[in-house]
């Protein structure tokens, strides 16, 4: 065992890591009433990974939230977010037309209620997944001239 | 044709021409990231881009319909302008959307090949995927009225453009030194936009363009609208490697893949331009920009400072890429001497180069693309003897050449006659002395290189150089059977000029 000597920072960041994400969500959430929604929340979640990736190890990371799910994951972000526009066209309304999701007449609210929500979701994914793939971009990268050939 | 367009096509097809014109693409470039096949890929965003030219060819055709009064105003999400987010297309906007459009349409379909054989496999479908994206976002700056809403766009079609010129890293590693310097000069060109809009924001309390125009006027001579101009201006001036603001651009067209060279030279700039002319003519005055800024002297001399010293260094280039590029900034800047003569004649003679301008150097850098694709070197050297082993690419080349020279009967002279007699009209003799120096020197660095092709024996005897395939040659004929095309007849992309010009200026009946 070669990391032992950071078992307390293991410990510690194992107990902070659902905290973190359960924050996300409620970031994620509460951007109804409040400061906060998708991009804060993509921020977040992405956050927890970068820490476990920094405790862990990268691999280990990788292993846990493959480079290929967070690539994914931003590019389905971005559809969600088209799709909603696409959802009020097929509708009958305006792209990203709120009030025409459901058809409702001036007054009813679902329709934005539920537009504003899904389009975070999306943004959630996107920032989540795009901040992911950049740090293991970054992180992951083989340096192409080994140290000893400089 | 395009009264046939409007009539087959559904009504659903012509109120949402202008958000789905853009958001096709937009919604598609995710999805080619999840696609693992490089071909699937190319087949989509040709398709994307097939969508997005019938799109832009409805709009058009309900600008040039008496109905519609000229414009096409779309609110985003049913929210009004000036609060909410318009797109806003008049004739200047559908001139530069069908032009993106096509040669986006032209460009995917020719590159298969190059790309397969330029950038790696795993990497093809995130390629197209890029590249889908850089189309849309130039379609969003040619289509929103909303001037933060034009920076968002800016900034999709750049960022990805910077990943596309980075991907010819497999052909030459000096592509990563020039994608990250255009990284660095397309940001600060970004960021001075945005500090201008800022600017603009804080003093007339609205970003929609239509309404920033309005307000505009009972601000005269405020110096926080003067700041937001300077920033503007060199902001955009930046993004159009407008003269001496390019420095980014010779090493990002000579090292990116060669489809993307040929996509941007025919778009980004040219989109950049369309912001910057917007933003001159449309939002300020052509009177606060010509008259109270003084801005007839600022942007004449670096226009001819652009079309002489940048075809200087042009003919002293060893590489083809590159003596193309150079010629690009001087192609600039006939379009910013034009511009900057500041009447309606000057602005339609610079946008008609605009349009043929894209058709030329399209073709230019489409043929270098199938030589790219049989034999690796771009070196002037390495085109001898090429006349004789690709004759269907090289003759394309050629006619492109010379229509970048400014041969008549070639799209290039008309242009240039334009240009001409607008300089005249103004007065400005010594201009068109210069335009015409400039194509002297055009002559020389065409020359060259049409001198290697045709007339030189090949260097190297054994290697044996193919013709390019037929997706590519197909496109390529068709943008150089253009260039004669509308060399010989100049109505319809001089009547878009016209009507482009008149749409900047509002004049009502101009042609």
């Amino acid at each position: 065992m070669n990391s032992d000597h950071h078992v307390i920072l293991r410990v510690v960041s194992k107990m902070l890591l659902p905290i973190i994400v359960m924050f996300a969500f409620y970031t994620q959430f509460h951007g109804d009433f409040g400061p906060g929604g998708g991009f804060q929340a993509g921020v977040i979640i992405a956050v927890a990974v970068i820490l476990y990736a920094l405790v862990a190890g990268v691999p280990a990371a990788m292993r846990a939230v493959p480079p290929a799910f967070t690539r994914s994951l931003a590019a389905i972000g971005v559809m969600i977010y088209a799709g909603v526009g696409y959802w009020a066209l097929f509708k009958g309304g305006h792209f990203l037309e709120y009030q025409a999701l459901f058809n409702e007449p001036p007054g009813e609210h679902h329709g934005q209620h539920i537009g504003i929500m899904v389009i975070e979701i999306g943004v959630l994914c996107g920032v989540s997944g795009a901040m992911l793939t950049i740090f293991y971009a970054f992180a992951g990268r083989v340096a192409e001239i080994r140290d000893k050939d400089w | 044709m395009i009264e046939m367009l409007l009539s087959s096509a559904p009504q659903w097809a012509l109120t949402h021409a202008a958000p789905l014109l853009v958001m096709v693409p937009l919604m598609l470039a995710p999805l080619l990231a999840l696609v693992p096949s490089g071909r699937v890929a190319w087949l989509i965003s040709v398709a994307a881009t097939a969508i997005s030219l019938v799109f832009a060819l409805i709009l058009l055709g309900i600008i040039q319909s008496p109905e519609s009064g000229g414009e096409v105003r779309y609110a985003m999400g049913n929210w009004l302008p000036p609060l909410g987010i318009e797109f806003r297309i008049d004739a200047l906007n559908a001139m530069i959307l069908v032009l993106v459009t096509t040669i986006g349409l032209l460009a995917s379909i020719m590159s298969y090949p190059t790309v397969v054989a330029e950038v790696r496999k795993e990497k093809t479908a995130l390629f197209y995927s890029a590249f889908l994206a850089c189309f849309a976002g130039l379609c969003g700056v040619a289509s929103t009225g909303d001037a933060f809403n034009l920076f968002v766009f800016l900034e999709v079609s750049s960022i990805s453009t910077y990943v596309l010129v980075a991907l010819g890293a497999s052909r030459d590693r000096r592509a990563l030194h020039a994608a990250f310097n255009y990284l660095i000069m397309g940001t600060i060109g970004a960021t001075f936009f945005i500090i201008g809009v800022g600017f603009l924001y804080a003093a007339t309390g609205t970003l929609n363009m239509v309404d920033i125009a309005s307000k505009l006027p009972a601000l005269d001579g405020s110096r926080t609208v003067q700041a937001g101009f300077a920033f503007i201006i060199v902001g955009l001036g930046l993004k159009a490697a407008m003269w001496p603001l390019h420095q980014w651009l010779p090493n990002a067209y000579s090292y990116s893949p060669s489809f993307v060279t040929m996509f941007l030279s025919a778009t980004a700039t040219k989109v950049a331009l369309y912001a910057l002319i917007r933003f001159l003519f449309f939002v300020f005055s052509p009177t606060f920009a010509f008259e109270h800024a003084a801005f007839t002297y600022l942007l004449m001399p670096l226009g001819i400072a652009a079309m002489v010293a940048c075809s200087f260094q042009a003919v002293f280039q060893t590489d083809v890429r590159r003596v193309l590029a150079y010629s690009s900034v001087a192609q600039v800047g006939y379009m910013i001497l034009g511009i900057s003569v500041g009447t309606a004649a000057g602005l339609s003679a610079g946008l008609f180069h605009l349009l043929n301008h894209a058709m030329i150097k399209g073709a230019l850098f489409m043929a270098v693309a199938g030589v790219v694709l049989t034999y690796k070197g771009t070196n002037i050297r390495d085109f001898a003897g090429l006349g004789r082993s690709a004759p269907w690419t090289m003759t394309a080349f050629a006619i492109a050449g010379l229509s970048l020279i400014g041969v008549p009967l070639t799209a290039g002279f008309q242009s240039k006659l334009q240009l001409g007699y607008a300089l005249f009209e103004h007065g400005w003799w010594w201009a068109v002395i210069l335009v015409v120096f400039s194509s002297f020197l055009a002559v020389i660095y065409v020359g060259r290189i049409l001198e290697a092709v045709f007339f030189q024996p090949p260097v190297n005897p054994r290697k044996t150089h193919k013709e390019a395939p037929i997706v590519l040659l197909v496109p390529l004929w068709i943008l150089a059977l253009a260039n004669i095309y509308f060399g010989i007849t100049t109505e319809i992309p001089l009547g878009l000029a016209r009507d482009a010009a008149a749409a900047a200026f509002g004049l009502e009946a101009f042609r």
